[in-house]
């Protein structure tokens, strides 16, 4: 699936697991006796620590900031070309990762979009840092909403915060409905999940009881709304929600009335 | 979820600590992981073992904590299963399956207690 998460390590370089563990000198005999340090360190303490500068970061421009998280394909660049030329105070910012090219970034400032794109290579998701760097080539002036577009994968991507205030999961009627039920941590994480491709219903045969169903008992707290990123459908009802989500937070004051801009690269400071 | 990634911020925690004790090497690691953490447990030691063994401590690219790491080294992972609260009843429960409902009421729990850990828990250094 990820060349770079243990779920794509076939071999090993150079022998076993076991050896590759000793660090190269198995032969070793252990300074003894040992002893015990008792610690309370989470792995992810650097990435939520990023995050959360980010998170301030946004607020300071009074930006709403989406993570977009869904299977590859499913629609998250179309939709967002849709909210992009929908949004009443445009210019929509979009942080967009993909593997290797830049199409979707240019898609995206096609649909006038203010797109900085993060290369990942075979990263499978984004991290928090990542996104510090890129934010910091975006023009923020006149902005207002921040769509991060994490790389297309159900799982890697769940754990890490990018700074976002809320999460966005894209479910396409073409995938299964029982998708929630296989990856419940992403689905589990949304804060909104959007169906999308439901024009594409009826020709698939889309068991539309079951999926919500199943959407339902996975993340019984998150908004559903049906899209179709080709018609345009249910894109008002969402954009409705984001700005209420927006006004909640007190950011709409604060977006376009705030002094520096972006653009000159991660030395960026503020006053 | 990253699985290497994740060993290599293990890695950096564990040295960290380590020298912060004035410890002259690691023998083993604990890690607690939460069964909804969206890590796999054999996925996690193969991608140790792939962080432990990346660079070659005796030649040029040897990394600059390779006096930590002389001997073999386990790793412990403690799988911490997953509990929830139900609002209703004010209760945790364990649920049996990856729908989270309420033993005593069937609702659907949004909350997390435990099962989502992801943490260097214990060294042992000498
Ligand atoms: N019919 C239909 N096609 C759609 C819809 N949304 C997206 N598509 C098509 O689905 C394909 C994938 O869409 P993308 O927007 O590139 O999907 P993505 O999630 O950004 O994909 P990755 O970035 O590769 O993960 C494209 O051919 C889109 O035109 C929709 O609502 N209806
Ligand atoms: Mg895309
Ligand atoms: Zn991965
Ligand atoms: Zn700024
Ligand atoms: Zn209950």
């Amino acid at each position: 699936m990820c060349g770079t998460c243990g779920c794509g390590v076939a071999a090993l370089p150079g022998g076993s697991a076991e050896a590759a563990a000793a660090g190269g000198a198995p032969a070793e005999i252990p300074v003894r006796p040992t002893r015990q340090l008792g610690l309370q360190r989470r792995l992810l303490e650097r990435n939520d620590l990023q995050a959360a500068a980010n998170r301030s970061h946004f607020e300071q421009h009074g930006l709403l900031a989406l993570n977009l998280l869904s299977a590859p394909g499913s629609g998250k660049t179309a939709l967002l070309e849709q909210l992009a030329a929908r949004w009443p105070r445009p210019p929509v910012g979009v942080i967009v990762g993909d593997l290797a090219t830049d199409n979707d970034a240019r898609r995206l400032q096609t649909a006038g979009a203010r797109a900085v794109q993060i290369r990942t290579g075979d990263l499978c998701h984004l991290e928090a840092h990542l996104v510090e760097r890129a934010f910091a080539q975006l023009d923020a002036a006149g902005m207002e909403l921040l769509v991060i577009e994490n790389v297309g994968n159900l799982v890697c991507p769940t754990g890490f915060d990018l700074g976002e205030h809320l999460r966005l999961a894209v479910l396409s009627v073409t995938e299964g409905e029982d998708k929630p039920l296989k990856y419940p941590a992403l689905f589990r994480s949304a804060d909104a999940v959007l169906l999308n491709k439901i024009d594409l219903a009826e020709a698939v045969a889309f068991r539309r009881d079951e999926a919500l169903a199943n959407l339902a008992a996975i993340a019984p707290a998150a908004r559903l709304f049906e899209v179709s990123a080709r018609s345009g459908a249910g894109l008002a009802e969402l954009i409705d929600w984001l700005e209420q989500q927006q006004r909640q937070r007190g950011l709409l004051a604060r977006a376009h009335h705030h002094g520096h801009g972006h653009g000159h690269g991660p030395a960026h400071a503020h006053g | 979820m990253h699985e290497l990634a994740l060993m290599e911020e293990l890695r950096r925690l564990a040295v960290q600590e380590a020298r912060a004790q004035g410890a002259r090497r690691i023998h083993g690691l604990q890690l607690r992981v939460g069964s909804q953490a969206g890590v796999d447990p054999e996925a996690l030691r193969l991608a140790f073992a792939v962080v432990m063994g990346a660079a070659d401590p005796q030649g040029h690219n040897r990394p600059d904590d390779a006096e930590l790491w002389g001997g073999p080294i386990t790793l412990d992972l403690e799988v911490v299963p997953t509990v929830c609260f139900c609002p209703d009843c004010s209760q945790e429960f364990r649920p049996v399956d990856v729908i989270h409902a309420c033993p005593s009421c069937g609702s659907l729990a949004s909350r997390l207690l435990r099962g989502r850990e992801l943490e260097l828990v214990g060294l042992e250094v000498s």
